[in-house]
């Protein structure tokens, strides 16, 4: 693989500033768990404005990499955030839209409820502040939903839900961006404004954005670098490069069909 | 205390406030229902009314081992237990791949039955079945002290806990990259309903402390629309039916801490068809 010394890319708006966080660059990365090896020597980078698409069947370990590189999972291997100029980035901030939520949908919390407790450390039952109400407000906006704001979590559509997730996730404004098959289960539609925020925030703002999915049109639209998984990393690159590959076919077209 | 008491004859010149151990129960109330009310919007929230049900069961074991071991304060050897008794349930729920409740009952069954063979060695149990069902009017002065405590030390902790164990009971892992310690946020939440529970259980008993735990905050969700006044209108549900309660136990001469949970259950019953869609 080669490494690439300097990040070709400049953050637009900034004048040429280089971005906080170039690559991230993973070697040799092991999962274990209660004895059985669940990812095996994952080797690969993520590229700051790129989106890195992990694609493979269920089981493949692409849920078990994006938690070891959340720090959620205990791994062997390194992983490394460099900056433009190879040095190691400090504090890199990492946004998370988890897979389609199993909670609680009774529970009497509103959006706002939700996007306080993590903006704010003052206890929601005390009322939301109206500096933390602001903010939310303007995070909601990113994503178009702002009119979600007062209705209970568990009143949203799973799109609706997802863009409140995504909002959420970019506040403040990650340097990674982690999605973890966020519009499985979610209308036509919902997918297709997702993705375009998604493509937008890449574009404009810079970040490097990891992709779980399944949907592999999806993947060979959006994404710029593909990774496919089984136990670990069997072939990676463009989208072409992987979707020609003997490794792809293997994966996707013997158990009858694209997954 | 006697200014208390005083201060309580002039402003609520009730007939049954009239006696002392009627000022404590009701200065008792004052302090437990909120307590509950409030640590029961999470322990609903995070589905985890068994696990408190298993906590409150645990709280005769407690007792029995402070007998044996002769311990001077029961209270000592209670919260010890219930304290470790907690952490190790959700260290073997966090541990193990059997689902939660199963393991919940496997704990649960343990202490009831090993409380009740210690304690009933020599038929000597009858003693200790107050603890069943709780004696609210048996509470002293300096017993409201610790309860006083209790509720202080929780209400600080709850003032920064609440938020993470909102966002955790929505999605843990989401939590965790927002900077939430998931499972410390667990532990401390356990610790502290345990610490509640082994505080309360004299006074209201093994049988009904769940109810106190979860009745309010199940009611509170009927109505309330968002966190704030899901709190809010808990800790105001538990506090009224608790003072309604100890009344109505007084004119109708019978247990305080099932008449308080008879009224809580009332309430959620009415409030129920309120229930957003």
């Amino acid at each position: 693989m080669n490494t690439v010394q300097s990040c070709p890319h400049k953050v637009p708006g900034t004048e040429g500033a280089p971005c906080r966080l170039c690559r991230i660059e993973v070697d040799n990365l092991s999962v274990t768990l209660g004895g059985q090896t669940l990812l095996r020597d994952v080797s690969l980078h993520i590229h700051c404005g790129e989106l890195t698409a992990l694609i493979g069947t269920n089981g493949a370990g692409k849920t078990t990499l994006l938690r070891a590189l959340l720090g959620q999972v205990e791994y062997k291997g390194t992983v490394r955030h460099l900056t433009a100029d190879g040095r190691p980035a400090a504090d890199i901030r990492t946004g998370y839209v988890p897979q389609q939520l199993e909670f609680d949908r009774s529970s009497p919390v509103t959006i706002m409820d939700f996007l306080a407790c993590s903006l704010s450390r003052r206890a929601v039952f005390l009322g939301v502040g109206k500096k933390t109400r602001e903010r939310a407000m303007t995070a909601l906006a990113r994503t178009h939903c702002e009119k979600l704001a007062d209705r209970p979590l568990g009143a949203l559509s799973g799109g609706e839900l997802q863009r409140v997730l995504l909002a959420l996730a970019l506040t403040p404004q990650p340097d990674l961006l982690i999605l973890d098959e966020p519009v499985s289960g979610v209308d036509q539609n919902g997918l297709e404004t997702f993705y375009q925020t998604v493509d937008e925030l890449k574009h404009r703002n810079h970040m490097a954005i990891l992709l779980v999915s399944h949907d592999l049109d999806v993947v060979e639209r959006y994404a710029d670098r593909v990774v496919l998984m089984q136990g670990g990393v069997i072939k990676q690159g463009s989208p072409e490069v992987v979707f020609d590959s003997p490794e792809f076919e293997q994966v996707f077209y013997t158990r009858g069909g694209r997954a | 205390m006697n200014t208390i008491y005083a201060l309580m004859d002039a402003l609520l010149p009730f007939e049954w406030l009239h006696y002392t151990f009627m000022k404590n129960a009701l200065l008792a109330i004052l302090l437990i229902t909120p307590l509950f009310g409030m640590l029961g919007t999470m322990a609903v929230d995070n589905k985890m009314a068994f696990f408190s049900d298993a906590l409150g069961h645990s709280a005769l074991t407690g007792i029995a081992i402070g007998v044996v071991l002769g311990v001077g304060s029961q209270m000592v050897s209670m919260l010890v237990f219930g304290i470790l008794w907690a952490v190790l349930i959700t260290f073997v729920k966090h541990n193990s791949k059997m689902s939660a409740d199963t393991i919940i009952s496997v704990f649960s069954s343990t202490s009831i039955a090993l409380g009740l063979v210690i304690l009933a060695r020599g038929g000597a149990f009858a003693k200790y079945s107050s603890y069943l069902v709780g004696d609210v009017l048996s509470v002293t002065a300096g017993d409201l002290a610790g309860l006083l405590v209790t509720l202080l030390v929780t209400a600080v902790a709850w003032g920064m806990l609440f938020n993470p164990l909102l966002l955790t009971s929505v999605n843990a892992p989401l939590a965790q990259s927002r900077g939430v310690r998931a499972k410390l946020t667990e532990y401390a939440f356990t610790v502290i309903v345990a610490v509640a529970v082994m505080m309360s259980i004299r006074w209201v008993g093994v049988m009904l402390i769940n109810s106190l735990l979860i009745l309010p905050a199940a009611a509170s969700r009927n109505v309330a629309r968002n966190a704030a006044w899901y709190m809010r209108l808990s800790v105001l549900i538990a506090l009224c039916c608790g003072v309604a309660g100890l009344v109505l136990s007084y004119y109708l001469n019978t247990s305080a801490g099932a008449a308080i949970v008879l009224c809580a259950a009332a309430v959620y019953f009415v409030t129920l068809p309120l229930r957003r869609k």
